[in-house]
């Protein structure tokens, strides 16, 4: 027997974003105790709503919430909160946790046909990937509407009810990439582990930062160079960006420095191309997780195409590296 | 003519796996709605399949199509649970609740 058969009192939001909320944005951004930024599932009221006010629906991702409500200011509304487990509406929807079932059995917790006479929820564009619109209107009554893809254009949306094309568009502009740079936060830790055990090893700082920056260049510029690198494949993206990095970060300094030159150069930088541009093509890879427009069938291409090219250049990289020494 | 036609579907499922009848469509218009990447648009008796290639396979449309027009493959693209999944380490392509935490 379910603890939570109905939940009828609602809770009351405001469209404040206060500096305390922006703080915890930005650390569940970085990943800091991630599961953690959730608000309660249920109904909330925004203002003073009334039986005719609009009903919007959200995840209870804090972030999401959020953005949902500041974009409803001084709107008299109810905001009805999924238990997404903290993860935002597209990611959720992928899942299924925003879905047609949690959005029926919390429209039934929380009565919402007694709390409206009106028979319409607004849900984000984004939710679609988890929602079965027509199963929701069988099952509960009400009928979904997906408002824009984005909260920020609700005013506008709310003046005709209708969107544009260009609201129901995802970009990936630059500032899209670069909030997504720290959600591979772990990944970045295990660098910084890897970079001072190699700085403790080697007795050689220059090695540390060397390999700092090459992973850094798969971590953090690949996203944000993302759409200048050529090649559609995110692995050969990783591949072009991973040259060019190891040609900066150990060919050029090896020549200017140390005066390198001729075969010995060629040689190290034969080892150098095999071992790290697989890492930062692997790294890129990885990025396809953060995209909005990558798709299962491409990136399970690319594995299939590239990940045996990789090991097979790690591998023969390292045995050079044996060789040499 | 039909070699033609084999090609372009066997080119077309490396890219993605959508398809669309446009006989059994009923102009609902929530494919339209609900695409991201403005895959589909309404047409005069049936939505139009305007960018194929820019289809990320997440499924809103074959979710919310009531009359089964449109079929894809969705479900996680997590490089990482693939690599894992064709190693045959995992089971299955999902690292499991915990992950996915974007």
């Amino acid at each position: 027997m379910k603890t939570e058969d109905t939940q009828t009192e609602s809770y009351i939001c405001d469209s404040i974003i206060t500096s305390a909320n922006r703080w915890d944005h930005f650390l569940a951004r970085f990943g800091w105790r991630r599961s953690h930024h959730r608000v309660k599932p249920g109904l909330y009221k925004l203002g003073n709503p009334t039986q005719e006010s609009l009903v919007f629906v959200s995840a209870n991702y804090t972030l999401s919430f959020d953005v949902l409500r500041s974009s409803l200011k001084g709107i008299d509304c109810y905001i009805l909160v999924l238990d997404t487990k903290g993860i935002n509406v597209w990611c959720a929807a992928g899942k299924g946790t925003f879905g047609t079932d949690e959005l029926v059995h919390r429209i039934e917790m929380t009565k919402l046909s007694e709390v409206v006479k009106h028979r319409t929820i607004i849900l984000p564009q984004l939710g679609a990937p988890g929602v079965c619109a027509y199963e929701v209107r069988k099952r509960s009554g009400f009928k979904v509407e997906y408002g824009p893809v984005r909260a920020l254009d609700l005013p506008k949306y709310l003046e005709t009810r209708t969107a544009n094309a260009e609201m129901r568009r995802v970009r990936f502009n630059l500032k899209d990439r670069l909030v997504l740079i720290p959600v591979e936060n772990k990944a970045f830790l295990f660098i910084m582990i890897v970079v001072i055990f190699t700085g403790l090893f080697t007795q050689d700082i220059w090695k540390s930062l060397q390999i700092f920056g090459t992973l850094i260049t798969g971590l953090v510029l690949f996203p944000i160079l993302l759409p200048w690198i050529p090649t559609r494949d995110f692995t050969t993206k990783g591949f072009l960006l991973g040259g060019v990095a190891v040609i900066m970060i150990y060919s050029l300094p090896s020549y200017l420095m140390n005066g390198i030159v001729g075969g010995a150069l060629v040689f190290e930088t034969l080892i150098n191309m095999l071992i790290m541009t697989p890492v930062v093509a692997y790294l890129a890879l990885n990025f396809t997780g953060s995209t909005t427009f990558t798709s299962r069938t491409g990136v399970k291409r690319e594995i299939f195409k590239y990940i045996p090219i990789l090991a097979v250049m790690i591998i023969s990289g390292i045995v050079l590296s044996v060789i040499r020494s | 003519m039909l070699m033609k036609i084999l090609q372009k579907t066997a080119k077309n499922k490396l890219i993605n796996t959508l398809e669309y009848k446009p006989e059994l469509c009923i102009n609902c218009g929530m494919c339209s709605t609900v695409c991201p990447h403005g895959v589909f648009q309404p047409g005069k008796d049936t939505a139009q399949m305007v960018r194929f290639e820019a289809c990320m396979e997440c499924g809103a449309c074959q979710l919310n199509c009531s009359v089964n027009a449109i079929k894809v493959e969705s479900g996680e693209g997590c490089a990482n649970a693939m690599i894992l999944a064709a190693l045959k380490i995992r089971k299955e392509a999902c690292c499991g609740e915990s992950c996915c935490e974007k």
